[in-house]
């Protein structure tokens, strides 16, 4: 059991969680990533790591409430309340080396996970160029936490309510355009990911992204997150989660994701129903 | 007057059936036992021993079953095999104990499988009794897997006195007998029932510890570990790798089995996990595995479920009863095809481009090779679509433990006993044969905490708890 020590509404379905779990937090590396599953009749969910603490034994997790156990985990689950699995920590973690100049890009949730990949390469001696950007104004977090391990900070949001008008896209376009960067880390929903690759592509600047497709077990069992490399089948629980942007097949990955979209939304409306029914 | 014919065991009505997941046969009453271990010959040189991996003396067991001496007859089995609830059920006996079965050369050899799931579950309704432990050794040996391997070895090891703990990557233990084999051919109450004895034992289990990750058999030792016993299994799917093999809708048997299985998929939405089947299923592969899916599919509502399988019939490695209840149910076979190509329709797969095969000389596994008759390509339509085609030995151990030898086939290199390459590191069944048997894992667990218990004694010298 896994208890939840501290919980924090990052914006509007956005919550952040602190839960113990001290096996993981003590060998946790910045890219892998946790298996959850709240309860039993839970299903198995990857949360990639935001941030952990070997000595009080504690990982961090962001989540996204967009299907039913993310919505349960981020309205039902409140500090004190325990989680009954967390495995992990899963994946194979960064590659952090002194690349020189690096770009850390995040979109939306995927602020989370770059935060640790950011630190650690600036830990390395990188000149760390951090670009994070959301849909809007509420759903960006953690700029301050950004702020301290990047030595610039680039924000986005789609409707202009906070920093630039725009898409990451663009700071990512304008830096690599203007100075020799070494590497390009990118984390975010699959589109933005898939364009952030194209832009890193465009200057010849290698781009690690971190996919995250339908996973079951996430120990290699099942073979249903295996995404394609270069026209190679892989499996991102343990091959990846992270690879070089350039080999992904995302059309595949894109459309993979969608699998279940009608069985996630019959099972969060059934949820949301229960819940209202219940108030 | 021998009776030719085993006596028959009553099976759930096929029709009925492919709409729940009980159970299929439903056991012997003790009548039917006896009947048929009146079959039974004794023989003196007792061959069926030999036939069976973990030397079962089976005509001391059914002579008792015989004598209506059901405790003693499991006590007898419970010598050398700590899991025959299971084993009743899923051993291939027709190919060991029962093919040795000297009654077998004229008439139907005695049911021995069958037997022993009758004393099994008698023995399951009439109290279970706890085997006795030895005095602490005072050595801590860790168990990694809770599959047939790992379970086997920890009870072995734990009799003899020696603290074990096993490790389980999953949230539920039991490995391949959890996940992989479903409810209506193994039902789970036995399964977690025989690990419920293993904690009265004494045995300790951490769950979601994925050694490899979470912790590393160095660590392991550094924890004061004296030996480490791997027994991960072969947990990776293997693909075909032909075209379209990433469409929607195309599962490995692993993933559709442990959605079912493991996840409860049949319950969506009360259990979360969501598990897809169409109208017209297509099964890849010819072993139990490829049986399970099929049989599955059916129960899960598929209309049809085709099998393709390369060779014919009589090369199919399932089991004949298998195979048997598959075709009751309704299963198709497409014997002598190989996909070699999956057709979409947006990005969901609409069906399997195949081509003919016709069967040459003997292989390395005796069985006749396939060979592809030119332009005989043809469609079988699908929507959804299970490859079952076998599985490869589990990479984390072997990757994150320094001097741990594997073969190019990524197996654990092993001897007969389990000792690897790596002082202290055991490991058995399909980490080190690739996908075999739950008894061939069960036999290597037993041998190798034989090995484990002398390396220890002989490492260590006798220690005082």
């Amino acid at each position: 059991m896994h208890r939840i020590v501290r919980k924090r509404v990052l914006g509007p379905n956005l919550v952040e969680l602190e839960v113990e779990a001290p096996l993981v937090a003590a060998k946790a590396r910045p890219g892998q990533f946790v298996i959850v599953r709240l309860h039993d009749k839970g299903e198995r969910i990857p949360l990639t790591l935001a941030d952990w603490d070997p000595r009080e034994g504690t990982l961090t997790l962001v989540a996204q409430m967009v299907g039913k156990t993310t919505h349960q985990l981020g309205e039902e689950y409140q500090v004190g309340d325990a989680i009954l699995d967390v495995v992990g920590p899963l994946g194979n973690p960064s590659e952090i080396q002194n690349y020189g100049t690096v770009v850390c890009v995040g979109g939306g949730v995927g602020i989370a996970p770059i935060f640790p990949i950011a630190r650690s390469l600036r830990e390395k001696g990188n000149q760390v160029l951090g670009v994070v950007g959301a849909r809007t104004k509420e759903l960006l977090f953690w700029l301050d936490r950004m702020e301290e391990v990047c030595h610039e900070l680039h924000v986005t949001t789609d409707d202009g309510s906070y920093g630039r008008k725009g898409v990451v896209t663009e700071p990512l376009r304008e830096i690599l355009a203007s100075r020799p960067v070494g590497h390009v880390w990118a984390i975010g929903p699959a589109i933005m990911m898939k364009f952030a690759t194209r832009t890193a592509q465009e200057f010849g600047v290698p781009i690690t992204v971190s996919l995250n497709p339908i996973m079951v077990d996430g120990t290699g069992m099942c073979g249903g997150c295996r995404v394609e490399l270069e026209g190679q089948a892989k499996f991102a629980c343990v091959d990846g989660p992270e690879f070089p942007g350039e080999q992904v097949n995302w059309d595949l990955l894109l459309a993979r994701l969608s699998a279940y979209k009608e069985e996630e939304r019959c099972a969060l409306e059934q949820y949301l129903q229960v819940k209202e029914g219940r108030r | 007057m021998i009776r030719p014919t085993q006596v028959p065991m009553r099976e759930q009505d096929p029709k009925e059936r492919i709409r729940n997941f009980a159970e299929v046969p439903l056991g012997y009453t003790p009548e039917e036992a006896i009947a048929e271990a009146e079959r039974c010959l004794q023989c003196k040189n007792a061959p069926c021993i030999r036939g069976c991996p973990v030397q079962i003396n089976i005509p001391k067991f059914i002579r008792e079953l015989r004598e209506g001496e059901f405790r003693a007859a499991i006590t007898t089995i419970k010598e050398t095999n700590n899991l025959p609830a299971i084993c009743g059920r899923v051993c291939p006996q027709e190919t060991q104990c029962q093919a040795e079965c000297t009654l077998g050369k004229k008439y139907e050899p005695v049911a021995i499988g069958r037997l022993e799931r009758f004393v099994a579950d008698w023995e399951y309704e009439n109290g279970v009794e706890i085997p006795a432990v030895s005095d602490p050794s005072g050595f801590r040996v860790a168990v990694v897997g809770s599959g047939p391997a790992g379970l086997t070895c920890a009870a072995d090891l734990r009799r003899l006195g020696h603290d074990v703990t096993i490790f389980e990557a999953l949230h539920e233990p039991g490995g391949v007998l959890m996940y992989g084999i479903p409810e209506f051919r193994l039902p789970k109450t036995i399964v977690r029932a025989e690990i419920e004895n293993l904690l009265k034992m004494g045995v300790e289990l951490r769950l979601n510890v994925v050694v490899g990750r979470t912790i590393t058999v160095d660590e392991l030792f550094q924890q004061g570990y004296h030996a480490v016993f791997v027994g991960s299994g072969a947990g990776l799917p293997k693909f075909l790798g032909i075209p379209g093999e990433n469409l929607i809708g195309i599962y490995s048997a692993n993933e559709f089995l442990t959605r079912v299985n493991l996840m409860r998929g049949y319950l969506f939405p009360e259990y979360d996990t969501p598990v897809k089947v169409g109208r017209v299923v297509a099964v890849v592969g010819g072993g139990n595995v490829a049986m399970d899916a099929a049989r599955t599919a059916l129960r899960l509502g598929a209309e049809r479920v085709v099998v393709l399988y390369r060779r014919t019939e009589a090369e199919m490695p399932a089991r004949r009863e298998e195979i048997h209840h598959a075709k009751e149910e309704g299963v198709e076979f497409h014997f002598l095809v190989n996909p070699v190509r999956f057709l979409g329709d947006q990005g969901k797969v609409a069906g399997v481009e195949c081509i003919r095969m016709e069967l040459g000389e003997p292989d390395e596994s005796g069985r006749r090779k396939p060979f592809p008759v030119p332009d005989s390509n043809f469609i079988v339509p699908a929507d959804t679509v299970i490859v079952a085609i076998g599985n490869d030995p589990h990479p984390l151990v072997p990757r994150t433990t320094p001097g741990l030898k594997t073969t190019p086939h990524g197996t654990v290199v092993a001897d007969e006993e389990g000792r690897t390459t790596r002082e202290g590191v055991f490991a058995g069944g399909d980490i080190v044969t690739g996908a075999a048997t739950v008894i061939s894992a069960m036999g290597a667990g037993k041998r190798a905490a034989r090995a484990i218990h002398e390396y220890l004694c002989s490492r260590y010298g006798k220690k005082e708890g």
